[in-house]
């Protein structure tokens, strides 16, 4: 990244501005047609889909639970009835596929207030951090799961920005503008993505699944690698890229394993030189060869 | 490598093992004090005002805050839109469904959309029959400003009840005040009553004297041992304490006490009457073998 120049600059200038913005406008175009599908029903009549991301029934067939807020449930001492259990189950099956932290990048509605936020802190410079530990979200994802058995009711949900912001669009917001706010505002000034990087404990919960997701983003190129920064720049989770990207020589592989890479995708936009592309988990040998797609020996065993 | 070669590389100097320990005392003792808000605000939450209703088949509230996933399914099936969810802010938990009888009450459907709606079962699925629905109790909360109650033939609750003659009855009373006319007394049966609130919503007052609460406001319970003897009674076929005995009275011979027979009556031995009706006699008693 030259002085001065926003992240992504030479990316833009190399590929054109749609090439080097196309998982952020695909990112953006699946999280605003989640929301329209869930507000045609409340705003036009046209019900396709009810309810919301914590529980949902689509074309009156399909139910979708968040395993969160369930997990909650049955730890209030509640046996959920088997629709709940069902819906649960496909929403794990389907972020265990496609990356836990997907939730976070291409379905949570917060995730826009929190890019406005850090798309404002850059513009206006607003540097300097607090000291929030990366890990304070398993804390008090543990904290959660810890009041829904001591109370025996979903507290969390109380105070969930993420659901209320969602429910709120559907429901009535009431005072729940408050919260989003604080959220933006916390962003904004107190830490660079503090609430989706720190301190939210439902992306902790999918971070957790995605320990064994299969779908990565690979620094499969990362011998093109300038270390411009830009990748760093904009990752929302700045310590997942490093071990994959410069980890040729400790014998690393190039598939970025860690379960808080969100999948978002911007890294793949912003790098002028295409070092990173979604793949699979699989293939990751530190002598990954990029042109065949294959670890060498692999051709041996076909 | 082996654990303790492994060990020794890893093994942390002093200072960072000092930060990593302040780093988890801060972390740990932040969200501690986050969980303490937290739970402190679920149990205020907990606490749900007496005019929100939960949809039928409601499991028991502390239940139905840790079933409910606040996802609103309930409230999208319910065809009068009588359900809401509660908004941030609203004195009931967030995003759980409830309704106000005096706005919007319930209608009964038959096919209880609102329970097969709900995925988790915190509307219990068991519940099949509207009728068998206790979503609160109407209870006639204002004798002195409703209008049966002061000998007008109102009748409004008593007419829109769903379960008419069953859940509310008109009971027929002397009206002390006119001293010739009846009162007739709109009279809520628990064994009826869903709590679907259409009494309270249809109470002709600016302010309803007929109100929907929670069964627990609503109702009193018996101490556990309290039995009623007459039931008790007919269960076993007689009287389950022992015969009457007739009772005795220590009086002196020759009386005896019968209530009826008009009190204590003195039995006539010939001459052995203590005062007789000749006080004379009384004197010269005993001294006939003198003369």
């Amino acid at each position: 990244m030259k002085a001065g120049a926003r992240p992504g600059a030479e990316a833009i200038a190399l590929k054109g501005r749609f090439a080097a913005s196309k998982w952020l406008l695909a990112r953006r175009f699946v999280q605003l047609s989640i929301l329209a599908l869930f507000l045609l029903g409340p705003w036009f009549g046209i019900w396709i889909v009810k309810g919301n991301l914590n529980a949902s029934l689509t074309l009156d067939v399909l139910p979708l639970t968040d395993p969160y807020v369930l997990l909650q449930t049955l730890l209030s001492g509640h046996v959920p009835e088997l629709t709940a259990i069902t819906g649960a189950l496909i929403v794990l099956v389907f972020y265990l596929l496609v990356g836990g932290r997907v939730y976070c990048a291409w379905v949570c509605p917060v995730n826009m207030v929190t890019d406005g936020a850090q798309w404002l802190r850059e513009r206006l410079g607003i540097t300097g951090a607090s000291r929030l530990s990366r890990s304070a979200r398993y804390w008090i994802l543990g904290a959660t799961l810890f009041l829904a058995a001591v109370t025996g009711s979903v507290a969390w949900e109380l105070v969930n920005p993420v659901s209320m912001l969602h429910r709120g669009l559907f429901f009535g917001m009431g005072l729940g503008w408050l919260i989003v706010l604080a959220v933006f505002l916390l962003d904004l000034l107190v830490s660079r993505r503090a609430w989706c990087g720190h301190l939210c404990p439902v992306g902790a919960f999918y971070s957790l699944l995605g320990r064994y997701s299969l779908v990565r983003v690979r620094a499969d190129r990362r011998e093109q690698c300038d270390d411009c920064m830009d990748c760093f720049a904009v990752c929302p989770e700045q310590q997942v890229i490093r071990p994959a990207l410069k980890g040729a020589e400790k014998g690393i592989g190039p598939v970025i394993l860690s379960p808080n890479c969100t999948n978002c995708g911007r890294c793949i936009d912003v790098c002028a030189r295409d070092v990173f592309r979604f793949g699979s988990r699989f293939n990751n040998r530190a002598d990954f060869d990029e042109r065949t797609h294959h670890s060498p020996g692999v051709e041996v065993l076909r | 490598m082996s654990v303790n070669a492994k060990r020794q590389r890893k093994a942390p100097n002093s200072a960072s093992r000092r930060r990593f320990l302040v780093e988890m005392a801060r972390t740990g003792g932040g969200v501690a004090l986050f969980a303490l808000g937290v739970g402190m605000y679920a149990r205020q939450a907990a606490s749900l005002p007496a005019q929100a209703l939960r949809p039928p088949g409601a499991l028991a509230e502390a239940d139905f805050l840790g079933a409910c996933v606040r996802c609103g399914l309930c409230v999208r099936d319910c065809p009068y839109d009588t359900l809401r969810l509660a908004k941030p802010g609203e004195p009931v938990a967030t995003g759980t469904p409830y309704f106000t009888a005096r706005e919007v009450p319930c209608e009964m459907c038959e096919d209880i959309p609102c329970v097969k709606a709900c995925p988790t079962g915190a509307l219990d699925h068991g519940l099949d029959d509207i009728d068998d629905a206790r979503m609160g109790l109407a209870v006639l909360v204002d004798e002195e400003n409703c209008l049966n109650f002061r000998g007008l033939r109102c009748d409004v609750c008593y007419r829109i009840c769903p379960s008419i003659d069953k859940a509310i009855t008109l009971e027929m009373q002397h009206n002390a005040r006119s001293g010739m006319h009846a009162m007739f007394i709109p009279t809520v049966h628990s064994d009826a009553c869903t709590g679907c609130g259409k009494c309270e919503k249809a109470c002709v007052l600016e302010e309803a004297a007929i109100k929907v609460l929670p069964l627990k406001l609503a109702r009193g319970e018996l101490g556990h041992h309290y039995r009623w003897g007459w039931e008790e009674k007919r269960k076993a076929g007689g009287s389950l304490v022992t015969p009457d005995q007739p009772h005795r009275y220590n009086l002196p011979e020759g009386e005896r006490y019968d209530y009826e027979g008009q009190g204590l009556i003195m039995e006539d031995k010939g001459g052995e009457v203590p005062f007789g009706d000749d006080p004379l006699s009384t004197l010269k008693r005993g001294m006939e073998g003198r003369r």
